[in-house]
């Protein structure tokens, strides 16, 4: 007589299926947001200015997903838990997410006006920063499949301690795009400021072991 | 396809529970200014205002009622575009007084009642170019700032007037924050020209009827050919000045905010452009049009500035 434990298990998927069920969850859950604010938006429901709030709720969730692949690291180191294998597609949901706030920003708000947008690239630094982050989530997106993490090898993960600049411009954005200090965009920049603070902390510890001090 | 959905039931319609407690006495008040206070039946949260229309008015399509009112910018309220709406029902407008004095012969604290009883009001659609990029045309409700200033009988050393908002922490969230966005209470001002200048209103209602606190219950300024931000809101005292007085923006920011602010396309806010503008309550798809000097006032009121370097007075 089969125990029912044994049932279980033998209907439990393999691991790689988990894996995979759990990666396109999360890529369904990811994408809800944006499909959200596009369905209000297409629906007028998205109030008095809808342009900038569709903007600005895919440029929020682009901080968001970068903020959550830039948590991995510390939580495995804090508190042993390991997203590391979800880590490429929260990234890979940052740069979407920063794509579709590009192309909003160019294709709705400004309407490919290309001398209004190069203006402002040059004249606004909330722009340039904001041009900045995105330029440099293009060439870690492109990079970031299987074949290319292997031909890269160690310059890859030298490539992608970018999104760090990325990430730091991002946040730079947000808080330069309001007037005066509200509270949102002050949150957002101080927790990408402790992320990339670990980050430097994690660092300087590693070169201090390597090279102890003369004594 | 766009799919509008109307909501079956608009914000504007459903009563805030305070707003409903002090109809009677808004009534009353309305009344008691002499006022056709005479309550829409469906609407019973603002009173209607007689007004006569005004040649000064713009023949451009107002913007719907719903955007007016839910796209504010009251930082006493919160700084999120719909945290007014959401908020500003705590405010008392009744009682409320405004206090006039400074440099004046006759200085005078007015019941809001006694200020709007020798007055005519009339109905000014007026644009409204918002420093942030976007716009409205609202129609208001009010009557020239000079003749209140008239009353007083302003000195001859006056050449500013300054302006005040309600402070009452207890009645604005924005003033419990953890930390404080301006410097309270708002502060704004004018050269005394600008004041007297018949473009320059003080409102009171807007569509027709008493303004939501939203939009600066129960009593504000209006100056259509400057950044909306020189409109101050629920006034509380107005002082005439010999030396400019400070204002909460320029405070802030001075590189960003001059005291001036006078709409211009052709000087940029330091961080972002003001060549053109977003017409709002047009859905995801509105076009930015152009801004126009002094809003499109500049018939009415550049020859205030002649002479003057716009681009170092902004």
């Amino acid at each position: 007589m089969l125990q029912s434990t044994d049932v279980a298990k033998k209907l439990r998927p393999s691991p790689a299926v988990r894996f995979r069920l759990l990666r396109a969850a999360l890529y369904w859950v990811g994408f809800a947001p944006a499909v959200w604010v596009f369905y209000l938006g297409f629906t007028n429901q998205l109030g008095a200015n809808p342009v900038r709030t569709l903007e600005q709720e895919l440029g929020i969730w682009t901080l968001r997903f970068l903020i959550a692949t830039l948590m991995v690291t510390p939580l495995r180191d804090l508190t042993g838990i390991s997203l590391l294998r979800y880590r490429r597609t929260l990234g890979l949901l940052t740069f979407y997410y920063a794509l579709l706030h590009f192309t909003t920003y160019m294709l709705i708000d400004y309407r490919l006006d290309l001398q209004a947008i190069a203006a402002d690239i040059v004249k606004r630094p909330y722009i340039t920063f904001g041009m900045l982050a995105f330029a440099i989530l293009v060439p870690l997106a492109v990079t970031s499949n299987d074949r290319m993490v292997r031909r890269l090898g160690s310059a890859w993960t030298k490539l992608h301690r970018w999104v760090y600049l990325a990430a730091a411009a991002a946040a730079a954005h947000y808080l330069l795009v309001v007037k005066s200090w509200p509270m949102e965009p002050l949150v957002y920049f101080a927790i990408v400021a402790v992320l990339l603070a670990y980050r430097l902390g994690k660092h300087l510890r590693r070169r201090r072991r390597r090279r102890p001090a003369v004594a | 396809m766009l799919i509008s959905h109307a909501p079956l039931v608009r914000p504007s319609e459903i009563t805030p529970r305070d707003v409903y407690l002090n109809r009677r006495s808004l009534m009353l008040g309305a009344a008691a200014a002499g006022l056709s206070a005479a309550v829409a039946p469906q609407r019973a949260e603002a009173a209607q205002l007689e007004a006569s229309p005004s040649p000064l008015s713009t023949d451009e399509e107002p913007t719907a009622l719903e955007h007016i009112t839910n796209y504010n910018n009251y930082y006493e309220f919160g700084t999120g575009k719909e945290d007014p709406a959401k908020n500003a029902h705590t405010l008392t407008t009744e009682p409320w007084t405004v206090k006039v004095d400074g440099l004046v012969s006759r200085p005078a604290e007015f019941d809001l009642d006694d200020l709007l009883k020798p007055v005519t009001l009339e109905e000014r659609i007026y644009r409204l170019r918002c420093v942030e990029g976007w716009s409205m045309v609202i129609p208001w409700v009010g009557f020239p700032l000079s003749e209140v200033l008239n009353r007083v009988e302003p000195l001859g050393s006056a050449r500013f007037v300054a302006f005040e908002t309600v402070m009452r922490p207890n009645e604005m969230p924005g003033l419990r924050a953890f930390f404080n966005v301006l410097d309270w209470p708002y502060v704004e001002g004018l050269r005394l020209d600008e004041a007297m200048h018949p473009l320059t209103i003080l409102a009171i209602g807007l569509y027709g009827e008493t303004l939501p606190n939203q939009n600066g219950a129960p009593i504000r300024l209006v100056v259509p050919w400057k950044y909306g931000f020189k409109s101050i809101k629920s006034i509380v005292r107005i002082t005439l000045m010999e030396e400019q007085p400070p204002t909460s923006w320029n405070k802030q920011n001075p590189r960003e905010y001059g005291f001036y602010s006078n709409v211009n396309p052709e000087v940029d806010h330091p961080r972002w452009s003001q060549a053109t503008e977003l017409p709002i309550g047009q859905g995801l798809f509105a076009k930015r049009k152009p801004t126009l000097k002094f809003n499109g006032y500049g018939e009415e009121v550049a020859h205030l500035y002649a002479g003057m370097d716009l681009t170092k007075f902004y």
